[in-house]
Order: C-alpha cells, then sequence, then structure tokens
C-alpha cells in the first residue's frame, strides 16, 4: 500500500508514567497535522489553598502535590520562604539537603530506569512481565529503591510525604551514627549504579535527536540540586528571582497543565539530559568517567539515551551521599530561626525530572499573598509535543500499533509527573486513510 | 502475623484497612500501614512468613461485605495497571510471585465499601466490618499462640 491518508495515532492510556493523560496524533499523508498531549484532570489549585497558610506550611502542604518527589517540592518551598526571610542556613543543613535529594534522585531515578523505561527498551508490557525474564534486574532496581527510601526516611522523617524538611534547616537531624549505618548500602548501591550504567548503554535506541535548548542549574562547584544559576546552551545566565522575566506559561486549550516557553524562543528541556549537558564537568569522576567508559558525551542530543543519562546520574547521588556522609559533623542547631517578616523570594530546585520553581509573597505576619510553582513537567510538556510532533513523521510507514508503541516510549523517555503537572496520560494516534487517487 | 493496612484515610470507605490495622495494634498484633503501592507493599511483607492484607475493594456487593482469599489459587485479576498510581496490592503480589518474594502464609481481605469521595467519612457498614474483622483475626490470632505454660511452685 503507497497510499496514506489522514490517519490517527491513539493511546487511550499512557501506561508507565506518574498519573494519567491521553496523547492524540493526527497524521495526514506524511505529515503530521496534530500532536496533543491531553492533561484533562482538574486543576489542583495548590497556588490558590497556600494563600493565607504560615511561610512554615508550604513545605509540608507542597509536599503532598507528588508523591515521587516531595522533597523537590519541600527544597523548593524553604529555599524561596528563607531569601523572603532574609535566612541564612548552617552549612552542615546544606549538605543535609543534597543528601534528602540524594535519596529522592536515587529512588526516582531507579523507579523510572527499571520499573517504568526499561521494559520499553525489552519489549515488555510491564515490570511484572519483565521480571519473569529478568529476575536479577529487577531485584538490582528494588533494592537500589529501598536504599533511596532508607535516606528520605532517615532525613525526612517517613517516606512517603516526608515531614521534617523546614524553614532554616530540619525539625530533627540525623545523628552521625544514624548516617554511618547507611555506608555499606551506599556502597553496595553505588556498584550497582555503575552497572546500571553499562547495562542501559547496552540497550537499543531509536536514532531521533533534536536540537534542545538544554535548560538546568549550574553551580561553580557541584553537580546541582539546590542552588546554582540557571543557564542554557543558547546564552541564558539568571538567577531564581529573574526567572519569570524569562519564562512564560501558556494555557492551551486541550490541556489543564501549563505550557512553560522561554520568552520570545519557545520550548526547551529540564532534567537529567540538560543537567549531564550543561554540568558533565562538575560531574565526580566515578560518575564522569563511566560516562565515557560507555561513550556517553555532552551534549547528549537522543532523548531516549535519558535512561543512560539516569543511570550516571544514580551513580552521582550514590557517590555524593557517600562523600557527604564521609565529612558530615551535626549542625550547631536542627534549624535556623526564621522571622515573620514581608518579603519575596524565589527559589529554584533540581528534581529528578527537572527544574521547579517557587514564587511565595509574604506579609508582615509571615502569611503567603501569592504563591507560583512550575513544575519540571509543565516546563517539558511544550517540547514533549514538538518532539512527537518530528518522530511521529518517522513514523508515519509503520503499522499504527507499533507506531503508537513507540511514541508512548518518546514520553516515558521525559519521567513526566503528570501528577505534579496536574495529574494524567492516555494515548490516541489518530491515522485517517484517504486515497490518494 | 504481620497485618497491612492498606488505603488512605482521606477518602472514607478507602480507609478500611488502615482502620483495621489501627485497631488490631491496639489489640497486640503488629501491624504496618500503606498506601497500597505495590513496591512498598513487597518491602513491608520481607522478612514475614504470615501476612494478612486488608484494603477496601469493589465488587459490587453490598457495602461492609468482608471477602478473604488465602491460598496457591488465590486469583489475581489480569488488569495492567496503567500509571504508577494503578501499581497496587494485585501487581505486588504478581511480582512477588515471580520474584520468589510471597510470604508462605498470605490472607487478603477485602471490605466492600461504597463512599470513596475525598474528605468523606466512613460509613457505617465499612465501621461494622472494621470491627468485625478485627475480632475474627485477634481470635484467629489467639489460637496461633502456644498455651501459656504455667508453672506451679
Amino acid at each position: 500500500m503507497t497510499g496514506r491518508g489522514t490517519r490517527t495515532i491513539r493511546v487511550d492510556t499512557l501506561a508507565r508514567v506518574e498519573g494519567e493523560g491521553s496523547l492524540y496524533i493526527k497524521l495526514v499523508g506524511d505529515r503530521v497535522a496534530d500532536v496533543k498531549l491531553k492533561i484533562y484532570e482538574p486543576p489542583r489549585l495548590f497556588e490558590a489553598f497556600l494563600r493565607g497558610r504560615h511561610f512554615s506550611e508550604a513545605a509540608d502542604i507542597t509536599a503532598r502535590i507528588c508523591g515521587i518527589c516531595p522533597i523537590a517540592y519541600q527544597m523548593s518551598a524553604v529555599h524561596a520562604m528563607e531569601r523572603a526571610l532574609g535566612v541564612r542556613i548552617d552549612p552542615a543543613v546544606r549538605l543535609l539537603r543534597r543528601l534528602f535529594y540524594c535519596g529522592e534522585w536515587i529512588e526516582s531515578h531507579a523507579l523510572h530506569v527499571y520499573m517504568l523505561h526499561a521494559p520499553d527498551f525489552l519489549g515488555y508490557p510491564d515490570v511484572i512481565a519483565m521480571a519473569a525474564d529478568h529476575r536479577a534486574i529487577v531485584e538490582r532496581a528494588l533494592r537500589l529503591k529501598k536504599i533511596g527510601n532508607r535516606i528520605v526516611q532517615l532525613m525526612g522523617g517517613r517516606e512517603i510525604h516526608p515531614i521534617s524538611a523546614a524553614v532554616g534547616g530540619f525539625y530533627k537531624t540525623p545523628t552521625k551514627q544514624q548516617l554511618t549505618e547507611l555506608v555499606a548500602d551506599l556502597e553496595w548501591a553505588l556498584e550497582a549504579s555503575l552497572e546500571t550504567v553499562r547495562w542501559t548503554a547496552s540497550l537499543e535506541f531509536p536514532n531521533f535527536e533534536q536540537d534542545y535548548e538544554f535548560v538546568a542549574l549550574r553551580h561553580p562547584d557541584e553537580y546541582p540540586f539546590n542552588e546554582g544559576r540557571l543557564v542554557s546552551n543558547r546564552g541564558l545566565d539568571i538567577d531564581a528571582a529573574e526567572y519569570e522575566d524569562h519564562f512564560v506559561e501558556l494555557h492551551v486549550k486541550h490541556s489543564n497543565a501549563l505550557h512553560s516557553v522561554v520568552r520570545g524562543r519557545g520550548s526547551y528541556l529540564v532534567g537529567p539530559l540538560a543537567r549531564f549537558n550543561l554540568n558533565f564537568d562538575k560531574l565526580p569522576d566515578v560518575a564522569r568517567n563511566v560516562a565515557l567508559e560507555v561513550g556517553l558525551r555532552p551534549p547528549v542530543k537522543n532523548l531516549f539515551r535519558s535512561i543512560v543519562v539516569r543511570a550516571v546520574e544514580l551513580v552521582f547521588a550514590c557517590a555524593e551521599a557517600l562523600r557527604i556522609i564521609g565529612q558530615y559533623e551535626p549542625p550547631a542547631a536542627p534549624r535556623a530561626e526564621a522571622v515573620d517578616r514581608t518579603g519575596v523570594g524565589q527559589a529554584i530546585t533540581e528534581a529528578p525530572r527537572g527544574i521547579l520553581y517557587h514564587r511565595y509573597a509574604l506579609d508582615e505576619k509571615g502569611l503567603i499573598v501569592a504563591a507560583r510553582i512550575v513544575p519540571p513537567t509543565s516546563q517539558n510538556l511544550r517540547q514533549i509535543e514538538e518532539d512527537l510532533r518530528e518522530y511521529a513523521a518517522r513514523l508515519v510507514a509503520w503499522p499504527i500499533e507499533e507506531a503508537t508503541w513507540k511514541c508512548e516510549q518518546a514520553v516515558r523517555s521525559y519521567d513526566p509527573c503528570i501528577s505534579c503537572a496536574t495529574h494524567s496520560l492516555k494515548v490516541v494516534l489518530e491515522r485517517e486513510e484517504v486515497d490518494e487517487d | 502475623m504481620l497485618l497491612i493496612g492498606c488505603g488512605n484515610r482521606n477518602r472514607g470507605d478507602d480507609g478500611a484497612g488502615v482502620l483495621v490495622a489501627e485497631r488490631v495494634r491496639e489489640l497486640g498484633i503488629r501491624a504496618e500501614i500503606c498506601t497500597g503501592e505495590a513496591l512498598a507493599l513487597i518491602e513491608a511483607w520481607c522478612g514475614f512468613d504470615d501476612v494478612v492484607i486488608v484494603d477496601a475493594v469493589v465488587t459490587g456487593a453490598p457495602a461492609g461485605k468482608v471477602w478473604r482469599w488465602e491460598g496457591p489459587d488465590m486469583k489475581i485479576q489480569e488488569c495492567s495497571p496503567v500509571s504508577t498510581h494503578g501499581f497496587g496490592v494485585a501487581e505486588a503480589i504478581k511480582l512477588a510471585r515471580i520474584l520468589g518474594r510471597l510470604p508462605k502464609r498470605l490472607r487478603m481481605f477485602g471490605i466492600e465499601g461504597r463512599q470513596f469521595a475525598v474528605g468523606t467519612d466512613v460509613s457505617p457498614e465499612t465501621l461494622r466490618a472494621v470491627e468485625e474483622l478485627t475480632r475474627q483475626l485477634t481470635e484467629e490470632e489467639a489460637k496461633q499462640l502456644p498455651t501459656p505454660v504455667v508453672e506451679y511452685l
């Protein structure tokens, strides 16, 4: 058959993402006529119900936005509040926050690499089917994730929606002994992560490179978690306070999640690829060396290879956790004092799936009068649609089922957290046959 | 025995499993509370030979009915989870079975619920079922315990 008319790739329910949504792609002949990543769940209105709450509540309220990356929400919230209130944190607290983030990255990346993304490359519908043939690999994933959970539980008081992060520090900080007890597990996790890099690098990747604007934090001395300037490969170099001068969120009819764009330029990419490409020189030797060993060098422009980059970041997170534990001395006080006052504060931190922006305005009683949250998935949504527009055009000759599967895989490469963006993913690939005569 | 109560207390009858866990804890039985997320469940029962899971269910039966499933014939619905949010009790059992991580004895109790909206109360039928199941489980547990040896001097 040579005739290709209008066809629709339709995936009603996109699997293995955080939350639920749908994807609709319309092909007319060899051209992609329409791509819609439909986020149809109702808005969650967090920014509205933060108003009137005390600054000390924001970390616990916003942690509820996501069950996978609550620490990212807590970190962006407390840093923004500290800027609004002029609070300086103890260097030991700063280290503990990095350790806390290591736990979340290990949990989240292990989940995505092994449970959500790997089945795509190995041809399984889900991790349960994959486990039957790759038991040792799934066992490794479970143990890695558990080690991330242990860090989060120790630092945060509990695994899900941790409760220990506070403006100025933590409500409770761990003892040196408690952290030392994590070392043996983390040493195992570091080795397992190195194996993860080698294993993911051996997978087969579609040949699909795009010319992205990569956006990530950059810090002079370290691979970024909690602070740094926001930079891009197209010349962006700003403080968090300037974020809204350079980025704008757009409402699109088909989505309850807003689409963020760089003013005057459009879509951009946040997350592991952006961090890796912009901060390769800041990776610890162990992570940089294993990346080079498997042939991974910046700029990585193939989103499907994000699974390898996530594995490299797993190596980084384990090595960084070990470094922090090795030099840890408990802070004199768990947290610095924060006093009610009028102020505005912005912060950006690196959630596992990309930058997370928070801005708060406070009144003289320390109550929130305005809140703005831009989650990483909102920042990637426009880019996901543009990728699919390009990628689907290469799949027009494919049987619809396979094309649909590949499009789902492309979306999953982003590790979208639709729950954060609002909540959701279904995929629809529509194809209308027309007579070429 | 370890009892794992699954569910969300903020969603009406979905909290049934959590309520049972809290009740049996008061009566001296070891119990954990889980959202029902599959990987967390597999971790929670790791190292225990005798595990009871209690969760809210919807089968269409009258609210408050208590279902019991046990043994190797326990049928797990063949329905692929969509998002990670759907990766729950059934998937935990399927995955653990493949990985050889199922406890030697696994009993699953489902309490039929009728109201699950955010912020709703637990229905009276579910509350009655929670008490009934708590009584039943504590009685079963008592039978498992060795008879106390009393030494007369």
